[in-house]
């Protein structure tokens, strides 16, 4: 339900009349409902943004919150809206920030309780309302945002490339290899073969749940690039189950070495390069 | 050619993106582990409901999954049956030789999730989408 013309210049002349006492009211009921977690200061400063942008959207002659005058209030809005979804509070506590304005307006205007003041009431909280909603959807953008920040730091976080013997890389893969996270660690490898000059790269996928082709190409696609590179690749970390699975789907690994684990991948690259290991005390037999 | 009678309710998951994959990969091993298939057979049907998730959603536009456990009376199991309205497919057999791919994977999907099921029916054509129905049968 859209404002008439007439309404709205009506709450323009309420909100600046009643200035100070609505803007205190409203700050007041928001601080009951935010329990302190923001400084009654920096509400006070966001509460009085909103009161101007509203009374300019009003004065501008705005009948809605898409209206071309409404553009300064639903910028106030989004800012508002932003701020309280990185500070960490609800969208309940987001959107009470805007609906206590009601509660606000209901205490000034029930003084007088005729038709046309219940009218206007009625036109204003829907207008509100429509203030609330709008900052629900900003609320929720920025949160999906945060998270979509957050799976693009994880991707970075769960790849690391290792050095762990000399002229040996490891990268111990861990969940689910889409490509995206396939992209990452193919760069990663790289990079990091070029920067120690490993000759050989070994690929840990005891963390991988299921390998199916895709997983499979992507680690096939890794150990290319590594050859064209001139470093050799060892798949570790290939479990039973992984094992019969990609039998069954017909995946051929073709002449890259593969290992049950990691320790059997480290030993095999080793006698590869001429690095004997003995234990201290000598054996028995032998 | 899947019989069995359902044990409850049937869990349906969309496959509209990569994320959706990942999410039925983890309903089904929910429902493997529920259904007391052994870690081999539980890591079959996963890779193959990974594979048939992702067939839906590359070449049938995104569809549906539905995850039911399920008893023929002597062997548990799970049933998974995917659902698309894509073009469907159009020469079978060709679609079901190794190595063959239209999409540049390693042509091994639809394959080798036949081989990794214990039941495998498939019904499409030109223009009527694809459902493929398996079943993975405790031992």
């Amino acid at each position: 339900m859209a404002l008439r013309a007439e309404e709205s210049s009506r709450l323009a002349g309420l909100l600046s009349e009643h200035r100070e006492r609505v803007t205190h009211r409203w700050v007041e009921l928001v601080a009951n409902s935010l329990r302190g977690r923001l400084s009654q200061a920096e509400l006070r400063r966001q509460v009085e943004d909103l009161h101007r942008g509203m009374i300019e959207a009003a004065q501008g002659g705005a009948l809605d919150l898409e209206s071309e005058a409404a553009g300064e209030l639903r910028a106030v809005l989004a800012e508002l809206s932003r701020g309280r979804a990185r500070q960490g509070f609800t969208a309940t506590e987001t959107a009470v920030s805007v609906y206590a304005l009601k509660d606000a307006l209901l205490e000034l205007m029930e003084t007088e309780a005729d038709a046309d003041t219940l009218r206007d009431y009625v036109a204003f909280s829907s207008f509100v309302d429509q203030m609330g909603l709008f900052t629900f959807e900003s609320f929720v953008r920025t949160r999906e945002s945060l998270i979509a920040d957050q799976a693009e730091q994880l991707l970075e976080l769960s790849t690391p490339v290792v050095k762990i013997w000399e002229g040996v890389v490891a990268v111990p893969l861990v969940g689910t290899l889409d490509s995206a996270r396939a992209q990452v660690v193919m760069e990663r490898l790289l990079q990091t073969l070029v920067d120690t000059g490993s000759p050989y790269a070994i690929i840990d996928i005891t963390g991988v749940p299921a390998v199916d082709t895709q997983v499979a190409q992507h680690i096939l696609k890794t150990v290319v690039a590594a050859r064209l590179m001139g470093a050799d690749c060892i798949i570790s970390g290939i479990r039973p189950q992984i094992a019969q699975t990609i039998v069954a789907l017909g995946i051929e690994f073709g002449d890259i070495a593969t290992k049950a684990s990691l320790a059997d991948a480290l030993r095999h690259v080793l006698r590869l390069t001429g690095v004997t290991t003995s234990r201290r005390q000598s054996r028995r037999e032998s | 050619m899947t019989t069995g009678v359902d044990l409850g309710h049937p869990q349906a998951q969309a496959i509209q993106s990569d994320e959706d994959v990942v999410r039925v990969r983890q309903l089904v091993r929910t429902v493997a582990v529920a259904s007391k298939l052994s870690l081999v057979d539980q890591t079959k049907l996963v890779t193959a409901a990974s594979e048939l998730a992702r067939n839906t959603l590359v070449y049938g536009g995104g569809g549906t999954a539905e995850v039911a456990a399920v008893d023929n009376g002597r062997r548990r199991g799970v049933r998974i049956l995917f659902a698309d309205d894509g073009p469907g497919i159009a020469d079978l057999d060709l679609a079901l030789t190794d190595g063959y791919t239209t999409g540049g994977g390693l042509g091994l999907g639809l394959s080798g999730a036949r081989r990794l099921v214990d039941d495998f029916t498939i019904d499409t054509g030109p223009g009527r989408g694809t459902r493929i129905t398996v079943t993975k049968w405790s031992r």
